[in-house]
């Protein structure tokens, strides 16, 4: 959990959170999450069916990889909110990064906790996901 | 959509976690787990989305026995994706495709928990674009409960049908 007394507004927490995005780690998603929508593993669907120039990731698959940048910065259990807005697709062969931005340190329902503003990019610098965090931290 | 048993084990949550690339102890390492704050082996924040696996009518899976599937064999598509429950996590692929997802984290999820879910429409608005022509937005809010009837997760999704395939 992080300590108020070591955080501060404008606080960034950087992480890459995958290099050359395999379609094997797409499949991978897919069987665990239970979402086998052809559009993320069936290339041949997607590119002669759908009109995409290639399978593309789950967007939770984004966001599952965006909250392990997230969780390993605020600590395991200490989330209240997790939101985001899916902005581009992710394809395979992207290399994502991570920020997470400290905007506010408040008290809610009797708590500490911070607000954070989040952003994963690939290595165009397009963002692929934006979104909001608030998490406990301990004072 | 309703699920009436979300069953959270942790070998689930191991293979869960393995796939967004999470090496956090906290998700497959019981004795770890048992000595840190959170006590046990816990469900990582975007876990709630695999309560599809345990939606009997989720049509994101081919079903066994069933109907056929719309992915390639033979042909590079089977049969038309078959209409039914899809809503599942309060995701939005049924929906076409996903734009937003947001969670609220009321209580811990941990493994061995039974979690319940119920999901009903929210908002709908449509938006013009250049991307992807006329898009039709819609919100459905799914709540997941304990065993013990307690609230853990809302889980907020909104999903988009777009009039073609998305421009990159």
């Amino acid at each position: 959990m992080l300590k108020e007394s070591e955080i501060k507004i404008g606080d960034i927490h950087t992480a890459i959170l995958v290099e050359d995005l395999k379609r094997t780690q797409i499949v991978q998603y897919a069987g665990a999450s239970g979402d086998y929508n052809p559009l993320h593993t069936d290339e041949i669907f997607t590119t002669q069916v759908a009109g995409y120039p290639s399978v593309f990731a789950h967007g939770m698959l984004s966001m599952g990889l965006t909250g392990t940048m997230l969780t390993d910065y605020v600590g395991d259990g200490t989330l209240k909110k997790y939101g985001v807005r899916f902005t581009n697709q992710v394809w395979p062969g992207d290399t994502l990064t991570s920020t997470a931005t400290i905007i506010d340190i408040r008290e809610q329902d009797g708590e500490r906790v911070v607000d954070l503003q989040i952003e994963t990019t690939n290595q165009n610098d397009v963002a692929v996901i934006t979104g909001n965090a608030t998490a406990k931290i301990e004072s | 959509m309703a699920i009436d048993k979300f069953l959270v084990e942790a070998s689930h949550i191991m293979m869960f976690a393995r796939s967004v690339g999470d090496a956090n102890p906290v998700y497959h390492d019981e004795e770890y787990a048992k000595k840190s704050d959170v006590g046990g082996i816990i469900a990582p924040p975007t876990f709630a989305q695999s309560s599809a696996q345990f939606d009997p009518n989720y049509f994101l899976r081919p079903k066994v026995g069933g109907e056929g599937w719309f992915g390639s064999g033979k042909e590079a598509s089977g049969a038309k994706p078959s209409s039914g429950s899809g809503e599942s996590g309060g995701g939005g692929a049924a929906m076409g495709l996903h734009a937003e997802q947001h969670f609220e984290y009321h209580l811990p999820v941990k493994a061995g928990d039974v979690l319940s879910a119920t999901t009903k429409p929210g908002n709908s608005w449509e938006k013009e674009s250049k991307r992807a022509g006329k898009l039709k937005f819609s919100e459905s809010v799914t709540e997941y409960r304990n065993q013990n009837g307690d609230l853990v997760i809302t889980a907020t999704g909104v999903g988009v049908q777009t009039e073609r395939a998305v421009d990159s």
